[in-house]
């Protein structure tokens, strides 16, 4: 029993690793129904960002800030340049542009800060604290109070603002939000720049915990993609949840399922994205969608 | 006879030459480039399988380096547990290949192409722990070494006869990823032109009128997939053979973005888009590491940068370019330049024909 | 042709002539594929890119070392060393066609420190059909030192990791006899060597394993893997991880409370990898590794020759972090590979290349290892490295515990 619980929080603890970049997927499906396959890669560029500003002596927080308008700017940069010409380009040929995004960005990454691993600070303690006999760090419960946060924020920005609003109209009904007066592609910007500072919140929140390397989100994303499927991809509570239960279930399958065991974590990923998928598209707090044919 | 030569249109002439360049080409490169060339020449038989998924049923899948995979362990197992003779291997992992492509074609159906690249990408970057863990079948984490496969005599004979060479292995091995290319061409060449080929484009252009004319959407698009699966499938086994070993690293998600990068660089939904795609996919990380360094016309900076960065900022780069500016590939490109240039020269003026344009599509 | 220009023609070809004659009356140089009178090319295949492109600084440090041999010696027996690095991205299926490239177009002498396991045993079979020296891979994997009657051209030269492993069992069966022993490796070619290496070195205390967890290196966190090894109830923990999997471990093992006896592998060792560990709160108390080669971040070489050498040389690179373990590992390895050119003196042939580097070598003065590890093969042993110090981490630093182990001779 004890194991077990300690798994769970465990599975919690990692499962908050998740959720922070799957809140940043479901910002940019808010904002253009397309899953952004570079999202990890600038979450991971904007870390080296904030970890070149730390390395010459800036204090952690104004860093912090710092990269984050940094990497809402950097966001906004790349959809005018490398978005804005296909905005309306078929489904594909989005998804092969963020896949080339992704891989430029790692490689780019790559080539100037080098491949080494190294410390990012965190400001939360390393103390551990005592969940019903189980163990977490104030820095795994960080990263989940982080989330939760950056949920909240942007749950008050999607539903409770006028820019929120405007910005989930613009992606669900594009030309009639262009009849009524929307810059629907200033939206899409907008939606690219709050993705690109949201992840960067991640990153920030991950890399003490596993290192900050240029390729420390290339699995951390599929990981991503499962919880926001899970939770439906348009809902960023069901981000979190589905961040959460992401990590439950892959550090319970693999103890629990000899099959599995330790080393197909990712593969248990994967079979929840495709079961998800195929039997409930939605995942659990989407909402069916109507299209019109 | 005449009359047909005299009619027959320019393309096919070109195709000819084409073909006799591929033929000729092992006797003018140094042995180990032939195995490069065979190497190129297998990712322009899974570039094809893409592009018959992507360009022409409109389905996205970044994990064909899956399917390469299952045909190249399928191929490795057969020959080196079970003593098959390496060539006699190839069409049985196409097949199991195709069978499992189909099969996996049916949950897909349900996916919309976002969910469907999601999904196949997972698969990707999945697949070298997958591989490793039925070690007892797989060799795990030490891969199969393969033999370097052995000229028949018939063969090496011609080549001498020919060539007043001997023919070396990398030469055979060419040869036999050549013979498998043209084969699958030219049959998907015939895909195309014909009913199936017509039905899976008519389902990528508009699913909905496509389903009101009558077309089996699910018939044709795990057919789609089986194909398609088929021919990495057989690309996986002749990697194996150009290759000589097949291990969880020979198959990383990399494989799967350069067959993407090739597709899309050659061009989607068109013929020849694979091959120029493969050779671009194939050789542009051999030659940025090394060519790149000696020419004296680049500033040292950017020599540098390009060296230091690797192929990745590279791919990563021309995705994203070709996708902007060249959305139909090299071969769009070309056909684009092409039709302006005729219809200059017969004087026509530019403005649009009323034609339905033809293949390469818009993806 | 006028008279003028046969006339040169003549004179020419009677030069040729005494010049082929004068050739065939002296005793010629042996020499090969690769060598000329002034040069030797060597060829490498390393990741550069990709993930595991960490490993790809290895070779800046070969190479660093081969020009500081160029600069100072005129190279060795007046030819110099000329290296060339290919990127193969860590994947098989370009080492194949870089080191055929390297062996057929380049014509390289040899190859030397290959990267990579998969990638080195993907061309060994090839090499070694050709005759092409496969020196000193850079892979601790114990075939290339174990298999070397079916390839006499390949050979490894870093411990064995089933050497270290051993050499951990030794520790343990004399200083814990009674531990349960908890294994997490890495589910590959590197964690599964280790593995086996402890589990022979155990003998027939084999049943004090306990446990034994994998994962891939695909996995974001091996929390799941220590919770059930601590439930096991093991008191002594083994990581054979790679440093960025080594490093959340003793984090994630504090964290839960757990305080056995660990054993960490020699390439996550470094100073720098362990202070990282401190930072994020592991205890690190009771730890245990073994280590062969000096280490740039540990003060106590700070005033050592070697260490003072070993920062000239790698002065050499302009892009090298001097502090990266990594470093000194291609200069050191690159000494025995000069070692070996020094000693081939006049005969500079493949065969005997080879020879000396698989049978013949007695190399005790490389002042980038430990003192007193020697680097040697016979004619019937082919491990070069096998000796390594055990050592206890004592909250600043390493300190080193007794004298080294030898594990020469127990592999077979």
């Amino acid at each position: 029993m004890q194991e077990f619980l300690q798994l769970v929080v465990s599975g919690i603890a990692t499962g908050g690793i998740f959720a922070s970049l799957a809140l940043a997927l479901v910002l940019i499906y808010n904002a253009m129904g397309l899953v952004n396959f570079a999202q990890g890669e600038m979450a991971m560029f904007a870390t080296f960002v904030a970890f070149t500003l730390i390395a010459h002596g800036m204090n952690y927080w104004l860093a912090f800030v710092i990269t984050l308008v940094v990497a809402f700017a950097g966001g906004i940069a790349i959809e005018r340049v490398v978005i804005r010409p296909i905005e309306r380009a078929p489904i594909l040929t989005l998804v092969i542009v963020t896949l080339g995004l992704a891989t430029l960005i790692n490689g780019l990454a790559g080539s100037i800060f080098g491949y080494v691993p190294r410390a990012f600070p965190s400001p939360f303690s390393v103390q551990t604290v005592n969940i019903l006999g189980a163990l977490a760090s104030f820095q795994d419960l960080g990263v989940i109070a982080v989330s939760a946060v950056v949920l909240l924020a942007i749950y008050l920005l999607l539903q409770h603002t006028t820019v929120g609003l405007t910005m989930r109209a613009a992606a669900h009904h594009a030309e009639a939000s262009r009849l009524l007066g929307v810059r629907v592609s200033w939206m899409l910007a907008l939606g690219w720049g709050l993705a690109s500072a949201v992840g960067s919140v991640s990153g920030i929140m991950v890399a003490p915990i596993i290192l900050l390397e240029p390729n420390m989100m290339q699995t951390i994303i599929i990981y991503a993609f499962a919880a926001a499927v899970l939770g439906g991809i348009e809902s960023p509570l069901g981000a979190v949840v589905g961040g959460v239960i992401v990590g439950v279930t892959v550090n319970l399958a693999g103890v629990y399922l000899p099959f599995v065991g330790g080393d197909l974590q990712l593969a248990v990923a994967l079979a929840i994205i495709v079961a998800v998928l195929v039997l409930k598209p939605n995942g659990l707090f989407g909402r069916p969608t109507v299209r019109r044919v | 006879m005449i009359q047909r030569i005299r009619t027959t249109p320019p393309r096919y002439w070109l195709v000819l030459v084409v073909v006799l360049f591929f033929i000729g080409l092992p006797t003018v490169i140094d042995s180990f480039q032939s195995g490069e060339w065979a190497q190129a020449l297998v990712l322009a038989i899974a570039i094809m399988g893409l592009n018959i998924l992507v360009g022409y049923s409109g389905q996205i899948s970044l994990g064909h380096g899956a399917f390469m995979a299952i045909g190249a362990y399928t191929s490795a197992i057969l020959a080196h547990r079970y003593k098959m003779d390496y060539l006699a291997t190839i069409p049985i992992a196409g097949l199991l290949t195709g069978i499992l492509g189909f099969l996996f074609g049916v949950p897909a159906l349900r996916l919309s192409a976002l969910y469907l690249a999601l999904a196949t990408f997972a698969l990707a970057v999945v697949t070298p722990s997958l591989i490793k863990r039925p070690a007892e079948l797989t060799g795990g984490v030490q891969g199969i070494v393969l033999l370097p496969p052995v000229p028949p005599t018939f063969a090496s004979d011609t080549f001498s006869a020919l060539t007043g060479t001997a023919l070396t292995s990398d030469q055979w091995t060419y040869y036999v990823t050549l013979a498998w290319t043209l084969v699958l061409f030219w049959l998907a060449w015939n895909l195309v032109r014909h009913r199936a080929g017509r039905a899976m484009r008519a389902i990528r252009d508009g699913e909905v009128a496509a389903a009101a004319s009558g077309v089996n959407i699910a018939g044709y698009k795990t057919l789609a997939f089986g194909i398609s699966a088929l021919y990495a499938g057989i690309a996986g086994s002749l990697f194996g053979l150009a290759v000589g070993f097949v291990s969880p690293d020979t198959f990383p998600v990399a494989l799967s973005i350069q067959l993407l990068v090739g597709a899309v660089v050659g061009g989607l939904a068109s013929i020849p888009g694979p091959i120029i795609g493969a050779i671009f996919a194939y050789f542009l990380p051999i030659e940025s590491n090394q060519w790149v360094p000696t020419q004296t016309w680049i500033p040292g900076s950017i020599a540098s940068t390009i060296e230091k960065a690797g192929p990745a900022v590279t791919y990563g780069a021309v995705l994203i370019l070709t996708m902007i500016f060249a959305p139909n590939g090299v071969v769009g490109l070309v056909l684009t330049g092409y039709s302006r240039l005729r219809g200059r020269l017969r004087g026509v003026p530019d403005r649009e024909s009323g034609q339905m344009p033809p293949d390469p599509h818009t993806v | 042709m006028t008279k003028f220009g046969s006339r040169i023609a003549g004179i020419t070809a009677l030069f040729i002539a005494l010049a082929a004659c004068g050739g065939s009356n002296t005793p010629a140089a042996q020499t090969d594929v690769g060598v000329t009178s002034n040069s030797i090319l060597l060829g490498n295949t390393i990741a550069q890119s990709g993930a595991a492109a960490a490993y790809g600084t290895i070779a800046n440090g070969e190479l660093a070392y081969f020009t500081y041999i160029n600069n100072t010696q005129g190279g060795v027996n007046g030819r110099k060393i000329t290296f060339k690095i290919l990127d193969d991205a860590y994947n098989p299926a370009q080492t194949v066609p870089l080191t055929k490239q390297l062996v057929e177009q380049d014509k390289v002498f040899a190859m030397f420190s290959g990267l990579g396991t998969q990638a080195q045993t993907s061309v060994r079979d090839y090499l070694n059909a050709q005759k092409v020296p496969q020196l000193f891979v850079a892979t601790g994997a114990t075939t290339f030192m174990l298999d070397y009657s079916k390839y006499k051209y390949s050979i490894g030269w870093q411990p064995p990791y089933q050497g270290e492993a051993r050499i951990y069992a030794k520790d343990i069966l004399a200083n814990h006899a009674g531990a349960k022993i908890g294994i997490l490796y890495q589910n590959d070619d590197y964690g599964q060597d280790y593995l086996k290496g402890l589990t022979d070195g155990l003998g027939s205390s084999a049943s004090m394993i306990v446990d034994k967890e994998s994962y891939d290196v695909t996995a974001t966190s091996t929390a799941a893997q220590l919770v059930k090894l601590k439930a096991s109830g093991a008191d002594t923990l083994f990581l054979f991880t790679t440093p960025g999997f080594t490093i959340p471990a003793l984090v994630t093992v504090t964290k839960l409370g757990w305080a056995p006896a660990i054993y960490l592998n020699a390439v996550s060792n470094p100073e720098v990898y362990m202070g990282i560990a401190a930072k994020n709160g592991a205890a690190l108390k009771n730890v245990t590794s073994v280590g062969y080669i000096k280490d740039p971040t540990d003060p106590q070489w700070a005033s050592d020759s070697g260490m003072q050498l070993y920062k000239t040389v790698i002065a050499n690179c302009t892009t090298c972090n001097v502090n990266d373990g990594f470093n000194i590992y291609g200069v050191a390895v690159a000494y025995t590979m000069v070692d070996v050119l020094k000693q081939a003196g006049s005969n500079m042939t493949r065969a005997n290349v080879v020879n000396i580097a698989t049978s013949g070598l007695n190399e005790s003065n490389n002042p980038f290892l430990l003192p007193g590890v020697v680097v040697k093969t016979t004619s019937s042993d082919h491990f070069p490295i096998t000796q390594e110090q055990v050592i206890t981490w004592n909250g600043t630093g390493w300190s080193s515990q007794g004298g080294l182990v030898d594990e020469r001779g127990t592999i077979k």
